[in-house]
């Protein structure tokens, strides 16, 4: 039986959305809040299982007595507050996030992305053919993820889940400084002489496909990486004792993928290095 | 954690440099050989881990004995405070004066920026560089604003070793430049502080109605009795008559508002700050002066140390607080001199340390010195910078004086904040209150610089107006412009120069006081290159945590550059330019974002740039 921490009720929140009230559990953000009253705000650097970090700028809200738009996805909802969600302005700030964005790094592979720029009238090619853009090439220096900077857009989601978040590994941080920073080891060095003990985690809760497995880069590089024709098999990893459940993503009888779901009381989304990548052996028809 | 080093070891003398700092490692788990105890217990953990906050001293010592951060020094850092390498890789490549390749021992900064490119820093660069080549053991950086406005151009050298010698040459020519560099230990005395507040020469008029800048150049900056005989330490001892409740009430009626830029009130910071139930408090004097063109508190620093010492004392006594941090800019060498003296004196005769005036008051001063980040004046990204983290702003909220230094309540004060409630004591709040208008009070320092006779640090009571101050400097003929606030304010046009220097007037006029800049051009200062090196400060100095400014100001300064270089269709330029700015005004993390398009926009809007 799954028991279901309650916790303290807590108490109701009244907020104004476009005019309409809501009413959210005190501690909501404007975000849960533009949620459960079914509104789509876009976001890129929000992750379910992390603190928000608001660097994408993207979930950007206009709040009634505010100088400038607050972040959606961290400010929290405070009773009174009249919060706007489709303004001009709101959309304007949006727009540019997404020219800005897309101008700089590749998001070809960002869910959403494609979608969120028609809406919104982006048109990242108007700062011209010599914007700078990251110029990053992918990193292939193991055998189980890739690094592919030039579609990293710094929403600090891997290192937090590397970090103090998650993974307690802190093998990658942001270094340098502007447009320059970069996720990156000490000194920048290839992967197997980092700290990394590989669970994956930051590929987890990559927004934006940066970081990708090997065997997803690899299908995607060969133009058969299909969704539409993987299936999910829930299980549970035999490895160990801790029970974490699997998500096997399945395509053509091969697993291109696990993950595990991200509200799993267990792992968060979380996996191991084994739970993550040890499943060869389960295809060997040997 | 788990923590993972590589095989790179330090050299003896970057280990001597932390050891210096850090003292000698006590067992293995901090990078000493192995011995038995180790292998029975181990050490680090909590304890020191909260050690974080010597990561920056920690880089600075290695920085300043070897000249770079070498991938065995900074794992052998990493040691000795348990923190992970890949952390303190990316808070070292933050700062501009850390190296993490090899570079030669020697750094000449020189400043390109605003004043100095004004007045011909690009030639003085070109001619050092043509002098100092590959072979020369020195390496010329172009450098943002080194504080030196009033004698621009400015070159600053710094070379490392033990102890690291740094040399200043202003106003700077090539030969001053490389001799400074070349022989730091023989270069020429800079002149005095006072020399840089042009009221504090001889008995000009008003020479003793200044408050702020009262004993500059009067009093011995490195003799603590000659403050005390210029009216040094009346204002603590009243501080400690008025009891702490009381000395919030005197600042609030003061009616002092923050003279970093925000102009919050200081009174209701410090009660906010006061009133917080959680324990300890902390007190954070903000001397990261890094906007292009601001000075003030270098002078203040240099010219009358002891006042912020005193000034920080009756702070965090009001605000409850047992530790204050002051954060120096890193390129403040002589500063850094003057204020470790004065701490150190002040300690020595009771006036910081167990037992404050034998008041049962504790309160001491650490000197932190920041390493080439202007973002780093941003409150919350000091405060990170502080713990040893990188530079980036946090969200606010919650704010400081809930969760500031260390998640504890914070109160951060500009230098020329502090130093203003050492009058308010002294003179009361109705007097204090009576200098200046009714919503601005007080007396306030301006950095005049650029095309003007007289260049320095000015205190004027709030009120005179832009016309009055420039006068005073002695503005040359054919003004052009005037940027006030520095590269986060805006221009104004030689015709409005009856703006009165209020926070309020400046607002009502669309215009801002900032930090007090206030830069003179003259028609021979080409504009768009004027905006286009504004462009590159913000892009240099963006932290690169949000999308809008860490992109937005690329963008800008692309744009910039194709107006500039006239290559594009400078109407749709503008275009682009408006709608970015919008973007970074209304979607940034903080104030470097938010005013990062200020001032080109003021240049299109008042001046008609590119028209």
């Amino acid at each position: 039986m799954t028991v279901t921490p309650l916790g303290m009720p807590r108490r109701l929140v009244e907020v104004t959305l476009d005019g309409e009230p809501v009413r959210v559990p005190e501690g909501s953000t404007l975000l849960d809040a533009c949620r459960a009253a079914g509104k789509d705000v876009p976001t890129l650097c929000h992750g379910d299982t992390l603190t928000p970090k608001n660097a994408c700028r993207l979930c950007m809200v206009e709040v009634e007595g505010s100088r400038t738009l607050v972040p959606a996805c961290s400010r929290k909802a405070e009773p009174g507050m009249e919060v706007r969600t489709g303004t001009e302005r709101v959309r304007h700030s949006r727009k540019i996030v997404l020219e800005l964005l897309a101008s700089s790094a590749d998001l070809s592979t960002t869910p959403r992305a494609a979608e969120w720029i028609e809406e919104y009238g982006a048109r990242p090619g108007r700062f011209g053919p010599d914007a700078a853009r990251l110029g990053e090439e992918p990193r292939i220096d193991n055998e189980l993820y890739v690094r592919d900077y030039d579609k990293c857009i710094l929403c600090y989601k891997c290192v937090d889940a590397c970090g103090e978040q998650w993974q307690n590994t802190f093998a990658i941080a942001v270094a340098g400084r502007g447009f320059d920073a970069r996720i990156s080891v000490e000194h920048d060095a290839p992967l197997p002489d980092s700290a990394c003990v590989y669970c994956g985690n930051c590929v987890e809760v990559c927004p934006t496909g940066a970081l990708s497995f090997t065997s997803e880069f690899d299908m995607r590089a060969a133009g058969t990486w299909d969704e539409s024709r993987q299936t999910r098999t829930t299980t549970v990893c035999a490895y160990c004792g801790v029970g974490c459940t699997l998500t096997l993503h399945v395509q053509d009888n091969e697993i291109v993928k696990v993950t595990s779901p991200h509200d799993n009381p267990v792992t968060h989304g979380n996996l191991c290095i084994k739970g993550r990548f040890g499943y060869q052996h389960v295809q060997n028809r040997d | 954690m788990d923590l993972h080093f590589g095989d790179s070891k330090p050299t003896d003398d970057e280990r001597a440099a932390v050891d210096a700092l850090l003292g000698p490692p006590q067992s293995a788990w901090e990078g000493a050989d192995r011995s038995d105890q180790d292998l029975r217990w181990a050490r680090g953990g909590r304890a020191v881990r909260e050690r974080r906050d010597l990561l920056l001293p920690g880089l600075h010592a290695i920085n300043d004995r070897v000249g770079w951060i070498s991938p065995g020094a900074l794992d052998y850092l990493c040691r000795r405070l348990t923190v992970p390498p890949a952390e303190a890789y990316g808070v070292a490549t933050f700062y501009s004066l850390f190296s993490l390749r090899p570079r030669p021992a020697t750094v000449l900064h020189v400043c390109t920026d605003l004043a100095c490119q004004a007045a011909g820093a690009e030639q003085v660069c070109a001619q050092a560089e043509s002098r100092l080549g590959p072979g020369s053991g020195v390496r010329i950086e172009r450098s943002p604003c080194l504080g030196l406005c009033e004698r621009a151009p400015a070159a600053l050298a710094i070379r490392a070793g033990d102890p690291v010698r740094t040399a200043v040459a202003a106003p700077a020519g090539a030969a001053s430049a490389v001799s400074a560099a070349a022989l730091p230990d023989a270069a020429p005395q800079e002149p005095p502080a006072a020399a840089a507040a042009p009221q504090t020469s001889g008995s000009g008029p008003g020479r003793d109605r200044l408050l702020l800048l009262g004993r500059v150049g009067v009093a011995d900056p490195e003799s603590l009795d000659d403050y005390r005989a210029h009216g040094g330490y009346t204002a603590l001892r009243r501080a400690f008559a008025l009891g702490p409740a009381g000395v919030i009430r005197e600042v609030t009626e003061s009616g002092l508002l923050g003279r970093g830029g925000a102009a919050f009130p200081t009174g209701r910071k410090w009660q906010a700050t006061a009133a917080q139930p959680e324990q300890p408090h902390y007190l954070v004097c903000n001397a990261d002066e890094s906007e292009p063109g601001t000075f003030k508190d270098r002078v203040l620093m240099e010219g009358d140390p002891f006042a912020l010492v005193e000034a920080m004392t009756i702070a965090g006594y009001a605000i409850g607080a047992h530790r204050g941090f002051l954060y120096l800019r890193g390129e403040y060498p002589r500063a850094l001199r003057r204020m470790e003296h004065a701490v150190a004196q002040a300690r020595a005769r009771g006036l910081l340390g167990e037992d404050v005036l034998g008041q049962g008051y504790a309160f001491d001063i650490e000197i932190r010195r920041g390493a080439g980040a202007y973002i780093c004046g941003e409150e919350t990204a000091l405060f990170n910078s502080l713990e040893g983290r990188r530079g980036e702003p946090r969200s606010k909220p919650p704010f400081p004086v809930e969760k500031g230094l260390f998640g504890k309540p914070t109160a951060a004060n500009n230098v020329e904040t502090l130093v203003n409630v050492l009058p308010v004591l002294t003179l009361g709040a109705q007097e204090y209150a009576a200098i200046g208008t009714g919503r601005s009070t007080g007396p306030k320092l301006y950095c005049v610089s650029g095309s003007v006779e007289r260049p320095g640090v000015y205190e004027l009571p709030f009120g005179a107006t832009l016309g009055e101050l420039l006068e005073l400097a002695g503005v040359r003929q054919g003004l052009r412009a005037v940027l006030l606030g520095g590269a986060a304010g805006s221009f104004v046009r030689p015709d409005e120069l009856d703006i009165p220097l209020t926070f309020e007037g400046t607002r009502e006029a669309g215009t801002t006081l900032g930090s007090g800049v206030v830069m003179a051009f003259d028609d021979r200062v080409p504009l768009p290159r004027l905006l286009l090196r504004i462009a590159r400060f913000f892009r240099e100095e963006s932290c690169g945590q949000c999308v809008p400014c860490r992109v937005g100001t690329v963008r800008q300064e692309e744009a910039l550059r194709r107006l500039a270089e006239r290559t594009g269709d400078a109407a749709d330029d503008i275009a682009l330019l408006r709608e970015v700015g919008r973007a970074m005004r209304d979607a940034s993390i903080c104030g470097l974002g938010q005013t990062a398009w200020n001032a080109v926009e003021s240049a299109i809007d008042r001046l008609g740039a590119y028209a």
